[in-house]
């Protein structure tokens, strides 16, 4: 099951977000990495030291390229030079697979840069397919939608984000990035069981998985790549990976980085539950 | 309500500025009152009204944006101060807001733009437009394209006649009426500074202030660019300035 049509019958393990401030360590000190995933918009651009480093990273390592900026999920037609741009950049790394969000977030080429909540209606189902269908033919490449963490929740939603998500792959035949700190989060802030969602993911369309840490605050919680993963989202990850199996799984840490190794190590501490998942499918 | 129509609305809302204590607005687009215009979109749930669930998009927006601002542009932040700066961003960007997929470009249209409102920097216009051309020179210089660069061995009798010598594209050549390529060294230098102390945080904070009150007019001629992907200011001659402006320009009457 990890290795499949969505990730382009990959089998990757553990990886980590590639940061900035991380770059010095990893070029001189060559660390043990299975894979880095990048946010390819930091790397569509002309030149200079961002694809430089990127280019020196190729070399050793194995890139997946991740986004924030597709907005699937937007009313508007996807941009073509961006997505030759971004094809240039597919070519560039020779990403198995692309994912990006399962929300909007640009009106008539104004971008808002936040990753916006889906409403969950057959129409948006119905225009977000067929932008990821669109995408996929134009890359050439399987692509993965990931389900984000949200705040707000609209009235004329018709279905659970759930059954919206899994209404979206279908329609699109595309594939699943489950982030399941992102389920944890907007099942604390609307009142849901995120097993409830994992438990409803289609498992053999999940390319890939993220994990990462959040924040509390008094009345909802702050989706902030910012902490170690805490434990309920642990929790979530070995019921994921019960039903999906060894997927290539990906610890996202973007505010108040610490150091390589730090981030390094909590990454790794999903090998344990891989571990556990091997042995009760052995037994 | 369509898809498109509901977007339009929601994100008039998240783009709406905020108020000076940096909560979302009583009034909303239109002169709507904000409770019930996020009402009509958003549920509420037991914990948060329609109007504190959309406020948390409204307030991560504008902490993006002008957090993306205050990055590339410490040189203009040092020069208007922390308060007016934030001002002026929160007006430039009601005004010009994104519309590029990356962040890098949030500030492209700022010169422009104060050219055409100059109350956000009187007093200081000519200090303010020469520093935020150096920082936008700054981004571009960084991470700008760049043409392969001609080798040795590729030159022979045949092609040095037809040789038109050019000027890399990510290469910025400014004419600038202060020395502002100090005050941006030394912006770069306190961000990359942490004080333990914070009596030592607020000598430096004077001393900052009286550098820019300080900083005399000077004409220079600066040259941004970038080698071993770094980028470097570099001062040059009247001349040198003329003739690389003019090879940027692709003028033929500089061919061999």
């Amino acid at each position: 099951m990890p290795a499949n049509r969505f990730n382009n019958f990959t089998n990757y393990g553990i990886g980590i977000g590639l940061r900035a401030p991380h770059y010095d360590h990893i070029l001189t000190r060559k660390p043990v990495v299975d894979w880095f995933e990048i946010i390819f918009e930091n790397f569509m651009i002309g030149g200079g030291r961002p694809l430089r480093i990127l280019d020196q990273i190729l070399e050793q390592y194995r890139v997946v390229q991740h986004g924030v900026s597709m907005y699937f999920g937007s009313a508007n037609r996807p941009d073509r030079e961006h997505l030759r741009r971004l094809k240039s950049l597919v070519k560039r790394t020779g990403t198995p697979w692309v994912s990006d969000h399962l929300c909007w977030g640009s009106v008539d080429g104004t971008y808002t840069h936040d990753l916006l909540p889906m409403p969950y209606t057959f129409e948006a189902a119905k225009i977000t397919a067929q932008k990821l269908r669109y995408v996929r033919d134009f890359l050439e490449v399987p692509i993965a939608v990931e389900n984000v963490s949200s705040y707000a929740e609209y009235h004329v939603s018709e279905m659970t984000e759930w059954e919206f998500l899994n209404e979206v792959v279908e329609r699109a035949d595309c594939g699943i990035l489950l982030d399941v700190n992102n389920i944890y989060v907007s099942s604390q802030n609307h009142n849901f069981n995120p097993l409830t969602y994992i438990n409803s993911v289609p498992a053999d369309r999940v390319a890939q998985i993220h994990i990462a840490g959040h924040s509390k605050f008094e009345k909802f919680i702050l989706d902030t790549h910012d902490h170690p993963v805490l434990d309920p989202v642990w929790k979530l990850y070995d019921r994921a990976i019960q039903r999906a199996g060894h997927t290539a799984t990906l610890l996202e840490w973007d505010d108040r980085i610490p150091s390589f190794q730090e981030v390094h190590d909590e990454a790794l501490r999903a090998d344990r539950f891989l571990a556990d998942t091997q042995l009760k499918v052995a037994v | 309500m369509s898809l498109a129509n509901l977007q339009k609305a929601v994100a008039r809302a998240v783009m709406q500025p905020l108020t000076r204590n940096e909560h979302m607005r009583v009034v909303g687009p239109g002169g709507e009152r904000m409770r019930r215009y996020a009402a009509r979109y958003i549920k509420p749930n037991d914990r948060l009204t329609s109007f504190e669930r959309l406020e948390i998009y409204n307030r991560q927006y504008w902490f993006r944006v002008l957090g993306s601002m205050a990055e590339d542009f410490p040189g203009l932040r040092k020069i208007l101060g922390e308060r007016r700066f934030d001002d002026m961003c929160r007006a430039y960007l009601t005004e010009c807001p994104s519309r590029s997929f990356t962040l890098r470009n949030l500030g492209s249209r700022l010169e422009a733009w104060l050219r055409h409102n100059p109350q956000w920097v009187r007093g200081k216009e000519v200090l303010a437009l020469d520093m935020v051309r150096l920082e936008w020179a700054d981004i571009e210089a960084f991470d700008g394209e760049a043409e392969p660069v001609l080798r040795p061995e590729e030159l022979d009798a045949d092609s040095v006649s037809k040789l038109r010598l050019r000027v890399q594209p990510y290469v910025q050549l400014l004419e600038l009426h202060y020395p502002v390529d100090d005050l941006v060294l030394q912006a770069k230098d306190d961000e990359g500074t942490n004080f333990a102390s914070n009596a030592v945080g607020e000598l430096r904070r004077r001393m900052k202030v009286r550098a820019v009150v300080a900083l005399k007019p000077q004409k220079i001629f600066l040259v941004v660019h970038r080698l071993d992907f770094s980028v470097y200011f570099r001062r040059i001659e009247r001349e040198e300035y003329s003739m690389l402006k003019a090879l940027h320009g692709g003028d033929r009457s500089l061919a061999p």
